[in-house]
């Protein structure tokens, strides 16, 4: 379109229902802009983005000669794209559109129809004098790398994983700790189907470990990610295991002839409660089976003497290294999916429960490893003083919905505590008592309260309050040498002391410690609690606020397992929707640098964020690699000659815009 | 024998450099002389207002005029040259964008006329007599100019042709700008005549200036040792270069001091002042507001150092926040 032509704009103000007709009087705005200049036609409509709505732009650019379309609604966000098209269909180039947000800034947020009209007059007569300056553009399409980097190898990482590698995809699997399975690998049954955890997890964990598609990188961490959707390049740090992962076998004859002849050293899969050695595999399916020596305890990395009986063991396959150096890998991949998971509330936190004070207050994730068969005492319920406890209180809503520590529910903890109570009373003497503290119970989903029902069947004792105290000071002799819960019983509507052996606490999930670093990493949004922010929590439940990250299970918010995998499977798709489409389209926003005008200063260069400038030697001149810009403007507002421009942010259109706004009439 | 083109010069708020400047054509001069005819410099010879009065309207091929315009006298004179002549040119940083007169414009004019008359450390003035616009003795009434409540640049008082940057103007670039006059070369109405690129681009140290300038200190010039040969910037001393039209050829560079901005903003840029901070904070090292305000502590005048020639023609509001254009100007 020559700019030289007579500008004719057609504006449309939408009343979407009474979202904004409620608050804005949209006929009096239609009037104000149909006198102003340059306007051939101002429209007022019940629904601008149904078929009709958007019909009538198309007839009207026809009819009415027009070359420029305004539509004052609601967010850009939501339908910029769809009037967009709309212009396009009439005819004209899209970006002769322009869209001014009347609802989420205006009469949402207003309650005086007067002002809230005037405002609306004020953006609309902004959008009027820019609409004008504005130039044909082109999308622009950028190809999308088709290999996926996710990032945490819980069942959440897991199952996203084998998703997008069982489609052909290759994937990136990084995981914090020496082995995939997270905390599913810890639990003993899952609820309310009392499944085997490792039996449902294992064959997917041994899946990946053998899936040709699947890079796992265990004992691993993100340091740095670069780049934008399609194109991110992420350094990852390999920690030292001092084992070579391609040479070690699993055979574990290492962890044998270790010097140390027991295990003596707190084991971080078993929660502290087993004993592992200097040398050590987390647990007896972890993936990938490849066993790893702590520094802190292995005699020759911490003191640099030691027979290194190991290293004999291992013999020709000379897999332990100790001199192995922590490594940088570089990898490129165009979609991210986080599944950094949880961790669970620090029971310290509450002194009153007197975790790590009373030595039978447990964690629920400690009792996971007390009823397992392969746990530290071999599923039997043993207490830390070796006695088999006759009464056993489990406390719901520890860290949860809890104005002191976490506001939220964690949702899972009602559903485990039911699992654990029903686990106790299976793996200890049938006399023995379970009571259940909680505050409401919540069991909703396929198959709870179902279970709910069997666990009242059971014998197991409910008492619904909050547990105020947990003492050892006995007031009688029954109480003495016990566990005393204080808790004031709301149905009996009285406080009660109900003396135990073992209490249990049901700790709630928390975000990760550094869910804010990570955060910043891949450049995303927290929410207040801390977890990650999706993009919409109804319509983009996975997707975050950077395009081409995704996010998956626990890091979101609390959930159980079929959530979860839920999540993943979605996180999967979504990714291979922008995979399989093979490039994204790019709004055309971008920024270039005039050559003539350039002085080659080169103030710009070091600020972008994209690494999108260059500056060319030869001619002394700064160039923006328009594919990698992602038009954040910085550069433009920084060139201090003017000589960088933005496409669809240019001055005049900025300006005008600014003059619209504020001298609206 | 043809009439030789008509040539005016006047001045209003400004140092007397620019007159300066056109003496400093040195021998050009003559020529100067020799193809035109000056037919109004009150600075080097003797014309009354009441003779320009008594020219025909356009009569003048061209004026230049310096100096901003602060009084109701220069507004006059302001008025009648534009009538008076064909292309009325802008000449130097003051008649262009304000110059260093217009800093005036952080002030009110009573806080000025105060802080002059009274207050001011050398003023002895116990009646507080203040310039009145009218005085009579012996029957003879005397005026005197009013002073404006803004200092404003000659395009925001009458419509400007062309500018010539400066303060002063180089004698090249005026040579250039008599020249491309004479010669009737000249570019589209309103330009303003030197290179519409930044002073980089001419600047002997460019090559030394590094792409990740990363400022962690300030410093002024008379604080330090400058190295001759190396990018001022990277010096950490404050320099307008990226920021300031070319054409100077890097006079103060040349000279071992930074460049301030005197030939204004490129065509593409609305606030010079704003421009040049946007870049150099943007491209300050430290993050944190403590270390960011440390390092911006060595800039102790902002207004002067990144508005020192352009106050009057920036987007800033003046202490007295009237409008300065149009018909409604404040003044």
């Amino acid at each position: 379109m020559d700019n030289n032509n007579e500008i004719r704009i057609g504006f449309y103000i939408c009343h979407c229902g009474s979202n904004i007709a409620g608050m804005v009087d949209v006929a009096d705005v239609a009037q104000y802009v149909e006198k102003l200049p340059g306007v051939a036609l101002s429209r007022h409509y019940k629904y601008m983005c149904s078929d009709p709505g958007q019909e009538l732009i198309q007839q009207d650019i026809k009819d009415h000669k027009l070359n420029r379309v305004v539509v004052a609604s609601c967010s850009p966000l939501l339908h910029e794209h769809t009037f967009r098209q709309a212009t396009e269909k009439g005819g004209l180039n899209p970006f002769f559109f322009h869209m001014v947000n009347i609802r989420e800034h205006d009469s949402w947020v207003h309650t005086d129809r007067q002002a809230a009209t005037e405002k609306a007059k004020a953006l609309a007569s902004a959008a009027i004098q820019r609409v004008a300056y504005h130039k044909p553009l082109e999308m622009k399409k950028v190809p999308i790398h088709p290999d996926v980097l996710v990032v945490g190898g819980g069942i959440a990482g897991i199952h996203a994983a084998l998703t997008l590698a069982n489609a052909g995809k290759k994937v990136y699997l990084v995981e914090r700790d020496p082995t995939i399975g997270g905390h599913m690998a810890r639990f003993d049954k899952t609820f309310p189907t009392l499944d085997c955890a490792a039996c449902i997890l294992t064959p997917k964990m041994s899946a990946v470990g053998s899936n040709p598609n699947i890079t796992l990188w265990s004992y691993s961490e993100v340091a740095e990610v670069k780049g934008y959707v399609g194109n991110y390049k992420v350094t990852v740090r390999r920690k030292p295991r001092y084992v070579h992962e391609d040479l070690c076998v699993g055979c574990q004859e290492c962890i044998k002839a270790c010097v140390y002849k027991e295990p003596k050293f707190p084991d971080e899969f078993n929660e502290g409660l087993g004993k592992r050695k200097p040398i050590y595999i987390p647990f007896p399916q972890a993936t990938p089976q490849v066993v790893l020596i702590d520094p802190e305890t292995c005699l020759q990395l911490k003191l640099g003497k030691c027979k290194q009986t190991c290293v004999a063991a291992c013999a020709d396959r000379q897999a332990i290294d100790f001199h192995q150096k922590e490594e940088l890998k570089q990898i490129d991949v165009g979609t991210i999916i986080l599944a950094t998971g949880f961790k669970t509330f620090d029971a310290k936190r509450l002194a009153a429960y007197g975790y790590g004070v009373h030595q039978n207050v447990y964690t629920a994730l400690e009792v996971e490893r007390l009823v397992n068969a392969s746990g530290p005492t071999g599923g039997e319920v043993v207490l830390r003083d070796g006695q088999k406890p006759k009464a056993i209180g489990i406390i719901h809503c520890v860290g949860s919905r809890d104005e002191k520590t976490n506001r939220w529910c964690s949702r899972v903890c009602c559903m485990y505590s039911l699992k654990l109570a029903h686990l106790l009373k299976e793996h200890s003497d049938p006399a023995t008592e379970i009571y259940n503290f909680y505050i409401d119970m919540r069991t909703p989903g396929k198959g709870y309260d179902e279970f709910y029902d069997k666990l009242l069947d059971e014998g197991v004792h409910f008492i619904r309050g909050r547990v105020g105290e947990v003492t050892d000071w006995a007031f009688t002799p029954e109480e003495e040498g016990k566990l005393v819960m204080r808790v004031e019983d709301t149905l009996a509507g009285y406080v009660r002391r109900i003396p135990v052996d073992m209490v249990v606490l049901a700790t709630g999930l928390e975000p990760h410690t550094d869910a804010q670093a990570v955060r910043r990493m891949f450049n995303m949004s927290c929410g207040s609690e801390g977890f990650f922010l999706e993009r919409h929590p109804k319509l983009a439940p996975v997707s975050t606020f950077t395009d081409g990250v995704f996010i998956a299970g626990c890091c979101q918010g609390p959930k159980d397992i079929p959530d979860t995998v839920a999540q993943a499977g979605a996180a999967a798709a979504e990714a291979m929707a922008l995979i399989d489409k093979k490039y994204i389209e790019q709004e055309p926003n971008t920024a270039f640098v005039d050559e003539t005008d350039c002085s080659g200063c080169k103030s710009c260069v070091p600020l972008c964020p994209y690494s999108a400038i260059s500056f060319v030697e030869d001619k002394k001149k700064a160039v923006i690699n328009e594919a990698l810009c992602k038009g954040c403007g910085t550069c433009v507002a920084a060139c201090p000659s003017g000589s960088i421009h933005q496409n669809l942010f240019e001055d005049e259109e900025i300006f005008k815009e600014i003059e619209g706004v504020l001298a609206y009439d | 024998m043809p009439t030789k083109p008509k040539i005016g010069f006047y001045w209003c708020a400004s140092c007397g450099g620019c007159e300066e400047a056109v003496v400093d054509l040195a021998e050009d001069i003559l020529g100067v002389v020799e193809a035109v005819d000056i037919v109004f410099w009150p600075v080097a010879m003797d014309f009354k207002k009441k003779d320009v009065e008594a020219m025909p309207d356009k009569s003048i091929v061209a004026t230049l005029l310096n100096g901003a315009i602060r009084s109701s006298e220069q507004e006059e004179m302001a008025h009648l040259l534009r009538r008076k002549s064909q292309y009325l040119i802008a000449y130097g940083s003051c008649a262009h964008m304000g110059g260093i007169p217009s800093l005036a414009n952080q002030f009110s004019r009573e806080q000025i006329l105060k802080f002059v008359y009274e207050e001011a450390p050398t003023v002895v003035n116990d009646q507080k007599t203040r310039p009145m616009l009218q005085f009579e003795e012996k029957g003879r009434v005397v005026h005197l100019p009013e002073l404006r409540h803004v200092v404003r640049s000659l395009d925001q008082v009458v419509d400007v042709d062309y500018y010539v940057p400066g303060c002063p103007p180089t004698a090249k670039i005026t040579k250039q700008a008599v020249a491309a006059l004479l010669e009737g070369k000249l570019p589209p109405k309103g330009s303003v005549l030197a290179p519409d690129i930044a002073l980089c681009e001419q600047c002997p140290r460019k090559e030394s200036k590094p792409t990740d300038l990363s400022f962690t200190e300030f410093k002024r010039p008379h604080w330090t040792k400058l190295d001759p040969t190396k990018c001022l910037l990277a010096q950490g001393v404050v320099c307008m270069g990226p920021a300031t039209r070319g054409g100077c050829e890097a006079a103060c560079i040349q000279g071992n001091m930074p460049c301030t901005g005197c030939f204004g903003p490129t065509s593409r840029v609305k606030d010079q002042g704003a421009k040049m901070l946007s870049s150099i904070c943007s491209n300050i090292a430290p993050k944190e507001e403590k270390e960011i305000n440390q390092v911006l502590s060595g800039i102790p005048d902002p207004v002067g150092t990144f508005y020192r020639y352009g106050l009057a023609k920036s987007l800033l509001r003046r202490k007295v926040n009237l409008p300065v254009n149009g018909k409604d100007a404040a003044v």
